[in-house]
């Protein structure tokens, strides 16, 4: 191995030189694309009504899409890497689903939940459920060599049925403190939501950014053969990333459960729409190797600062779905102008 | 560097895939610093043999070595990358990233915590072009590449694992002239710095102007190994064949009647990229357009057939004045076309060979408005003959077929409408000498039957069989060359360089 890369040990901090600089400062635009228009939306947000840009209205929408966001991420990864993963929705419901299942009492639920496991197992356990969920993706996409598109869509109904199963298609309700907890506090004036979201896209701009395992998910995405011969063993890159993205998932469905301190059997049900919506919006390729972590964060808050100048203009909510699926295509539209790329 | 030892030394290599015998205790044996150049005809075992040499398969008998050394275990893909590369005519460069990651793909240079120093990382990647000089900004994504640049950019990866033994899988398949000339001058510098290379080709010219050393592979085994110095041309075929196989032109072929109607006429057609082209063609005429890289002779026959939209000019078949920019309308005119790329422009590959072939004449396969799998498949049962398709039926998925026999389709597909016009762009591009030799007799065939054809392409096999070659120079037609010409007139005429006046 002593032969293999004799230059690149000897490299003190110097400045690239101007040309390098610029095409890197481009390829740091091509990441802004959608910041023009999320400066359009929010001079329209605030003609529309002067409560759009103050920070409780901020704060607001940040939280109504820290959820969402965590799944759009968890996606991403999966996009970058080549794959889909539809389930993401159902764990996003199942994850906090069998932790209630298991730990509520059902003398306080009308005889929902088994009571079997103390309440500090929760967190744990809904990440646990999470990452199961992913390994068996995984083992049916990667060791049988299934298609994942198919794979992950009878895992939806399959997790979807699941839950409705468990929860007798009622309401966990009673939930112990430390699944509400994180969904629920705030920390600094801020809820505590908001905070783990902006950690984890942090967290994931960096590792997509700047380790060999982030950027082996794009060269997977761009060329399986070629990521397989430069070493990359990609069957266990890819199958990581569909574990990483169910526990994101889990810990997204535990958020919400916690905010709204209950877990419905529909929990997360059609979200998976908004979810590759706010990533294409965001620039992520849905035929993989393309897109990156602060694209997709622009996308979903896109996403979520339209739907919030919708609601201040007094949109009726029996509209609500029509606008939505509107404004997908609307920000689709934009992020395709003021991109510039045909979107793939 | 001992000159001793061969680099690679392989012996009684033995390979069956279930019932195929892909390899019979086939040999090669590369000598260091020699470019080597390995041929055969489709099914002879040189992909084989490379997915032994390159570690990618075991062979089931045999052994190989590396310096004296035997080779290391199938698993350990480290050490067989430091011994010998392999530049597949498929590109492993991912095109998102930048030519920089590609060259240090899952080795990237690291600084504390394990986070990539991207700066350290393109300074040494621009130090290894450097070292090789490769003139490529490490940069740019590497989709925007060149052919070309890619294989230089991948050979550069290759050395920078310590291989000095690279295998190169028809390096030049996509390349055109220029391409080629500077690819080979690269090989030449390359080789005077140690390195050797293993040359895999069907263009026989390509074998004669870089390789020292041939070895002839027909059948799953290996035929002869000699120096290329004092080898006959068709001696060297005759090798690969097994018998005598002539790619001359046939001398006594008759040009069509001067007083044959005009079919075709191209008048002011000027590209979008600039190019501009005027002729008429005869009845039977056979047509080469020729030119290097950049010359505008695809651009040309694009526009010709509607694949791309022409600024100007105008395209007439019989008299009748094609659509600009219209595929549809150039079909009904009677234009048939074998396009440059048949994997993008070509082929379906998942549909099977009646399929494709049928895909552009589906009135002449149906029945009451539904298509009839049975005519269809007896319509393509005739191509299946005519043009020799190794397939075993109609119903055979094209992915299944050797790139000459994909090609086959392709003709086969421009053929089924009985075109007046047939167009074809480098049509055999990959393909190997019996194919060829098919091919291109088609040609004579249709314009017997006086369909007019025009050969797009800078390959002197193709243009031998032309009545005239039209040759393109930065998107001008400087030369109209009538049958007979000889080579150096030719590649001088597309090169730009006058022989008549140095």
């Amino acid at each position: 191995m002593s032969d293999t890369l004799p230059s690149t040990t000897a490299a003190p901090a110097a400045p690239p030189p101007p040309a390098a600089r610029r095409t890197v400062a481009l390829a740091r635009l091509r990441d802004l694309a959608l910041v023009p228009a999320i400066i359009a939306v929010a001079i329209v947000g605030f003609i529309v009504s002067p409560v759009f840009l103050q920070p409780d209205n901020i704060i607001n929408v940040l939280q109504s899409m820290s959820e969402i966001a965590i799944v759009v991420l968890a996606q991403t990864l999966v996009l970058i890497a080549g794959k889909m993963d539809l389930s993401l929705e159902s764990t996003f419901g199942l994850a906090p689903g069998v932790a209630a299942w298991l730990i509520v009492d059902p003398a306080v639920t009308h005889g929902l939940g088994l009571h079997a496991l103390p309440g500090a197992l929760a967190v744990p356990l809904v990440l646990l459920t999470g990452a199961l969920i992913g390994a068996f993706n995984g083992l049916l996409i990667v060791r049988f060599g299934l298609n994942g598109f198919i794979v992950t869509l009878g895992m939806l109904i399959v997790l979807r049925g699941l839950l409705t199963g468990i929860s007798g298609g009622k309401t966990f309700f009673a939930l112990p403190e430390s699944m509400t907890y994180l969904g629920s506090t705030s920390w600094l004036g801020v809820p505590a939501s908001i905070w783990i979201t902006l950690a984890l896209f942090a967290v994931a701009m960096v590792v997509l950014g700047y380790t060999r395992a982030g950027r082996s998910l794009y060269a997977i995405g761009g060329n399986v053969d070629a990521a397989r011969a430069a070493g990359i063993r990609t069957d266990r890159v890819v199958w990581l990333t569909l574990i990483v993205a169910g526990m994101l998932a889990a810990l997204a469905g535990l958020l919400i459960s916690g905010r709204l301190a209950s877990v419905t059997a529909a929990q997360g049900d059609g979200a998976i729409f908004q979810v590759f919506a706010a990533a294409v919006i965001g620039g992520v390729s849905l035929n993989g190797g393309k897109g990156t972590v602060f694209g997709a964060f622009t996308g979903v808050l896109l996403l979520f600062m339209i739907i919030n100048v919708l609601t201040l203009a007094g949109v009726p909510a029996q509209w609500t779905n029509f606008l939505n699926g509107a404004v997908i295509l609307v920000a689709l539209v934009v992020s395709r102008i003021t991109g510039g790329k045909a979107q793939t | 560097m001992t000159g001793q030892e061969p680099v690679v030394e392989a012996v009684d290599i033995g390979k069956r895939y279930g019932s195929t015998v892909a390899l019979d205790r086939a040999a090669i044996t590369v000598r260091p610093g020699e470019t080597h150049a390995l041929v055969g005809r489709n099914g002879a075992g040189k992909s084989t043999m490379v997915a032994m040499l390159t570690g990618l398969q075991a062979p089931d008998t045999g052994r190989i070595t590396f310096g004296g050394r035997p080779a290391p275990p199938l698993g350990d893909r480290d050490a067989w990358r430091r011994q010998v590369a392999c530049v597949y005519q498929k590109s492993t460069i991912i095109p998102a990233l930048t030519v920089a990651e590609n060259l240090f793909l899952n080795r990237h240079d690291r600084g504390p915590g394990g986070l990539i120093r991207w700066g350290a990382l393109r300074r040494s990647a621009r130090e290894l072009l450097a070292t090789w000089s490769v003139d490529v900004d490490v940069d740019q994504p590497a989709s925007a590449l060149t052919v070309e640049q890619r294989q230089f950019v991948e050979i550069a990866r290759a050395l920078s694992f310590g291989a000095r033994f690279i295998i190169l899988d028809e390096p030049t398949a996509q390349l055109d002239g220029a391409g080629i000339t500077r690819l080979f001058a690269r090989i030449a510098a390359l080789r005077a710095q140690g390195v050797t290379f293993l040359f895999i080709s069907h263009h026989l010219q390509e074998i004669y102007e870089i390789c020292d050393v041939v070895t002839i592979f027909r059948d799953a085994r290996h035929i002869r190994t000699t120096a290329v110095a004092g080898l006959d041309r068709a001696d060297l075929v005759a090798a690969m064949t097994g018998e005598d196989v002539s790619l001359a032109g046939d001398p006594h072929r008759r040009p069509p009647a001067a007083d044959a109607e005009v079919r075709v006429v191209v008048r002011d057609l000027v590209t979008a990229s600039g190019a501009e082209a005027s002729f008429e063609a005869r009845a039977g005429e056979v047509i080469g357009l020729a030119g290097g890289g950049g010359s505008g002779k695809f651009e040309v026959a694009e526009a010709l057939v509607g694949l791309a939209r022409p600024v100007g000019g105008t395209v007439a078949v019989d008299g009748r004045t094609l659509r600009r920019g219209s595929v549809p309308d150039a079909l009904a005119a009677g234009v048939g076309l074998v396009p440059q790329d048949r994997h993008r422009q070509g082929l379906v590959p998942l549909l099977s060979v009646a399929e494709n072939v049928t895909m552009t004449v589906p009135e002449r396969v149906t029945r009451r408005g539904l298509i009839s799998p049975a005519r269809r498949d007896a319509f393509a049962r005739r191509f299946i003959t005519d043009l020799a398709i190794k397939a075993s039926g109609p119903h055979v998925s094209v992915s299944d077929l050797s790139g000459g026999n994909q090609q086959k389709v392709v003709m086969g597909r421009a053929l089924a409408g009985d075109p007046k016009l047939l167009v074809l762009i480098t049509p055999t591009a990959g393909v190997d000498v019996r194919s060829k030799q098919t091919l291109l007799g088609v040609v004579e065939q249709v314009r017997r039957r006086g369909t007019v054809v025009l050969v797009v392409s800078d390959e002197l096999d193709d243009l031998r069989v032309c009545d005239r070659v039209l040759v393109l120079l930065r998107g001008r037609i400087v030369r109209d060359l009538p049958a007979g010409w000889r080579d150096n007139d030719l590649v001088a005429a597309m090169e730009g360089v006058d022989l008549g006046h140095v």
